[in-house]
């Protein structure tokens, strides 16, 4: 496969490969060193001809407006609706916004979290004040530098569209950069009334896109720095095996290859192009102790889950007194629902590029842990943390894997720059990606329930079984806050919002070295199919309609009944539908908003087409209407792709599944059509890149329950295993 | 030495012919652009044009390039003018954006051929490109728009 090899007359491989490109410069064939979108400064700075009043803005004499974003744009948005946010308060023109990403500094945390990441759907309720006190902030400069300049006073001066009014006087905010940078901040500002918004609750277009249509956007795969080369990592294929050695005779000979070397986390294949890496790499034969996973099976792992569920586990939440209620029941039901694990799978594989020096180094990713994965890479580069810059790329998706407690991707990248001892991009291929772990862990959920005489549910019990997220990292002890179970496997289900008298929910902690990590809407991925599935078994059980059987539940939950209402409204809950089809609905809040979903499916000879979903959301005073129809429809997707057809299973310790045929994901052809109706409130806001995704699975569960009297209890869908 | 033109520009390139078009592309010429994502022609986020036709890129051989002409993203239009990208704007389609060069390069093959597509025709065409954002409903409808507006007269 390899070309020849071409050697000099001293034996040392010659860099042949690249190219002699005849082109005209400008041709578009020219490596930049520039990449639009990301920082390129130490830390965010004002330069010559430049005002930054705060950390957030800077603004030009060219009257260009840079919004800085201290959250990673991974699809969801924030490069447009945190500068929407600042630019309505600074009554800029919007056609002159820009975005960069923030450099990694404290004054960049997350307000609520403490240190800067992207994640649990928080971005936009987090960075409400903080966006919008930095765009009143750099007005009230602007207005005061006018003022200065006309000799008036501030409050009789208004702003407009990027410029300071007062009578017949204008000045825009370019001419009065320089002013304007040579006053102090002020102490305090008024903030707008939100019915002056010109911005916020608009449909405003994304700022990202244009260059997401012509090839622009730099991903973290796309970095390319002078005298860069690639590597590829050959890493344990079982989850704690250890290299024993390795034979690199051949592959040390092929065509680009620069060095091959055992690191901690396998052994660097390093050459001058991804290709020759990855061709080197087959050539490289390791062998592995396959350590304590060698005979790892997920079906033994979930026999076990079962056996575990059949004990009583730690008491999460007791209400009444389940047990006795479901003994006192008149009619009962048990289920055991079971998930199973699941890869992030982001259209754009992991990777990491270093440029490592005696005493500094540069990390170029699309990183959701930028506090956290500047923190380890500087440990392993032996550098302290102000060494060590991180430059947030583009996230071709994160969906959490980005967010890894130990950030393994930037350690290994840094890992083997110290090898390469050359500016390196460790690129993962797919089938490395899917079998790198930090998955969403399988899960087990035995729930019991029961009802009166009178059909209402009296007693409900969920004991659940699968591994922790926290435990292990650097989190645990503030997350799960003293509790002896992971807040993060329960909750969903936790905060139960039915109204039911008796109520238990009990977690069992399983330990397996597997490594698991939160996906998109971590626990209510799993514990609201249970819930909403188990919600409709009981319906059926009392024989009521399971729309109606949930508004029963739910009166004094107005908010969950506001989207409940609203999906079945604009589903036509009542209209009959052809026989073979059904419709299933499902409710839940996550993330500080509140969703529901009513779809539409038909089986036929086991096949099942999901055809509509309804979706309603709640998320509170919202930002942007466009990106939240996105991201509900993006959400509803997700979760439709990990019902019907998303599984990882291992064998003898290995992974299964390798890349998307056989993990795969929806596709344009089997997308159903669906629709997105937004709750109006004024409600604290809530977020918006997770709350889509619970209810599909378990509306689609319960909808095929509608079209053939089956309920399905374990995913992804298989009609030979519906009950 | 293989020689092809990429985007109207020609390149000649001293590289292993069994190499993937998608790897020269990104790595030797540096038009990345166009995307790895499977390299295995599932995803659909590697396909460029060869003489007009699409191509998944990570499975073909640099040498199926020879002589022939590359178009590329970066080749799609100078300006975000082609009637498939104004449409991607005004339906705002992407979301992290990673697939969209794919879906575009996959689209244009279509309207090409199919200048009023049907919603058949556009589950055909596109279901070998994968989103995983889900902008499947968008870019439906930014195709649909795409043809109105070329069969308006704008400029294909």
């Amino acid at each position: 496969m390899m070309g020849r090899r071409m050697m000099n007359a001293s034996g040392k491989i010659e860099r042949r490969n690249f190219l002699k490109i005849s082109v005209a410069a400008g041709g578009g064939l020219l490596i930049g060193f520039h990449f639009p979108g990301i920082s390129q400064f130490a830390s965010a700075q004002a330069t010559a001809g430049t005002f930054m009043p705060n950390a957030f803005v800077r603004i030009g004499t060219d009257e260009r407006i840079t919004v800085i974003v201290n959250h990673s744009e991974m699809g969801q948005g924030v490069y447009t609706s945190l500068p929407m946010l600042l630019a309505d308060e600074l009554d800029a023109d919007w056609t002159k916004v820009g975005y960069e990403s923030a450099p990694v500094d404290p004054k960049y945390n997350h307000p609520a979290f403490g240190m800067q990441m992207t994640g649990g759907s928080s971005s936009v309720w987090s960075g409400l004040e903080q966006f919008r006190q930095a765009g009143a902030a750099a007005r009230a400069m602007l207005v005061a530098a006018a003022a200065q300049q006309w000799k008036v006073d501030a409050s009789s001066c208004r702003t407009e569209n990027g410029a300071v009014l007062n009578g017949s006087n204008r000045l825009t905010y370019g001419q009065l950069v320089n002013t304007a940078a040579k006053l102090p901040p002020p102490e305090k500002v008024q903030l707008k009334d939100p019915k002056t918004f010109k911005l916020i609750g608009k449909p405003i277009k994304r700022l990202d896109t244009p260059d997401k249509l012509n090839g622009k956007a730099v991903f973290g795969i796309d970095v390319k720095l002078p005298g860069m080369l690639t590597a590829v990592i050959a890493r344990p294929p079982i989850f704690g095996a250890k290299m024993k050695s390795f034979d690199d005779s051949r592959a040390r000979s092929m065509l680009g290859v620069r060095k091959i070397a055992a690191i901690p986390a396998g052994v660097a294949v390093i050459a001058d192009t991804f290709w020759q890496a990855k061709m080197a790499r087959e050539a490289v034969r390791v062998e592995w102790d396959d350590g304590a996973m060698h005979d790892f099976s997920t079906a033994q792992m979930m026999q076990d889950f079962r056996e575990r569920a059949k004990t009583p586990g730690t008491s999460v939440r007791n209400d009444g007194d389940a047990t006795a209620a479901l003994a006192n029941a008149t009619k009962k039901i048990t289920a055991v629902y079971e998930v199973p694990y699941l890869s992030h799978l982001m259209m754009e594989p992991l990777n990491c590029t270093v440029d490592l020096r005696a005493d500094s180094c540069e990390v170029w990713t699309g990183s959701q842990f930028q506090t956290v994965d500047r923190a380890n890479a500087a440990k392993v580069a032996g550098l302290p943390n102000e060494k060590v810059q991180l430059h947030t790329t583009f996230l071709g998706g994160g969906f959490g894997r980005r967010a890894n407690p130990h950030s393994d991707f930037v350690v290994e990248a840094v890992q083997v720059a110290k090898a390469a001892g050359a500016p390196v991009k460790v690129i993962w291929t797919r089938e490395d990606d899917m079998a790198g772990g930090w998955y969403r862990p399988a899960f087990l959920h035995a729930i019991e329930g029961g009802l009166d005489a009178s059909g209402n549910a009296v007693s409900w019990r969920s004991r659940l079984v699968g591994q922790s997220i926290m435990a292990g990292t650097p989190f645990a002890a503030m997350m799960m806050k003293g509790k002896n179970y992971d807040p993060a496997s329960v909750e969903g289900v936790d905060d139960l919002p039915y109204s039911i008298p008796n109520v238990a929910v009990e977690s069992h902690q399983a330990e397996v070295n597997v490594p698991v990590q939160w996906l998109r809407s971590v626990g209510h991925s799993h514990t609201a199919f249970a819930v909403e599935c188990f919600v409709d078994e009981l319906a059926a059980l009392a024989q009521k309609d399971p729309y109606q059987f949930r508004r029963a539940l739910l009166q004094k939950q107005p908010h969950h009944l506001g989207v409940l209402d609203l999906a079945a409204q604009k589903a036509g809950w009542d209209k009959p539908l052809p026989k073979g089809m059904g419709r299933g609905i499902a409710v839940h809040f996550a993330f500080g908003s509140y969703s529901a979903h009513v779809v539409e499916v038909s089986v036929s000879d086991g096949n099942v087409r999901v055809h509509k979903m309804v979706c309603a959301i709640d998320c509170g005073q919202y930002v942007n209407p466009g990106i939240i129809a996105a991201q509900t429809e993006s959400g509803a997707i997700f979760g439709a792709s990990a019902a019907l057809m998303q599984e990882l299973t291992f064998a003898n310790g290995r992974l299964q599944q390798t890349n998307f045929n056989t993990f795969p994901v929806l596709r344009m052809n089997e997308c159903p059509v669906i629709e997105t109706h937004i709750l109006e409130s004024q409600e604290k806001s809530g977020g918006i890149g997770e709350p889509g995704v619970p209810c599909a699975a378990p509306a689609i569960a319960n909808a095929i329950f509608a079209a053939t009297g089956k309920r399905i209890r374990r995913l992804p869908i298989r009609m030979t295993e519906a009950v | 030495m293989i020689a092809f033109s990429v985007n109207g520009n020609r390149v000649e390139l001293d590289v292993d012919p069994s190499t993937p078009l998608l790897w020269v592309i990104r790595e030797n010429l540096g038009l990345t652009g166009t995307k790895y994502g499977c390299g295995m022609a599932q995803c659909g986020a590697c396909t460029v044009h060869i003489n007009g036709e699409a191509v998944r890129s990570c499975v073909a051989p640099v040498s199926r390039a020879s002589g022939k002409a590359v178009t590329t993203i970066e080749g799609l239009s100078p300006d975000l003018s082609n009637p498939l990208q104004r449409a991607w704007l005004e339906e705002d389609v992407p979301q992290c954006g990673y697939c969209q060069s794919g879906q575009l390069m996959s689209a244009a093959v279509l309207l090409r051929e199919k200048p009023k597509p049907t919603d058949d025709d556009i589950d055909q065409a596109m279901t070998g490109n994968i989103c995983r954002c889900g902008t499947y409903p968008r870019i439906r409808r930014a195709i649909h728009r795409a043809a109105e507006m070329t069969a308006k007269g704008g400029a294909q």
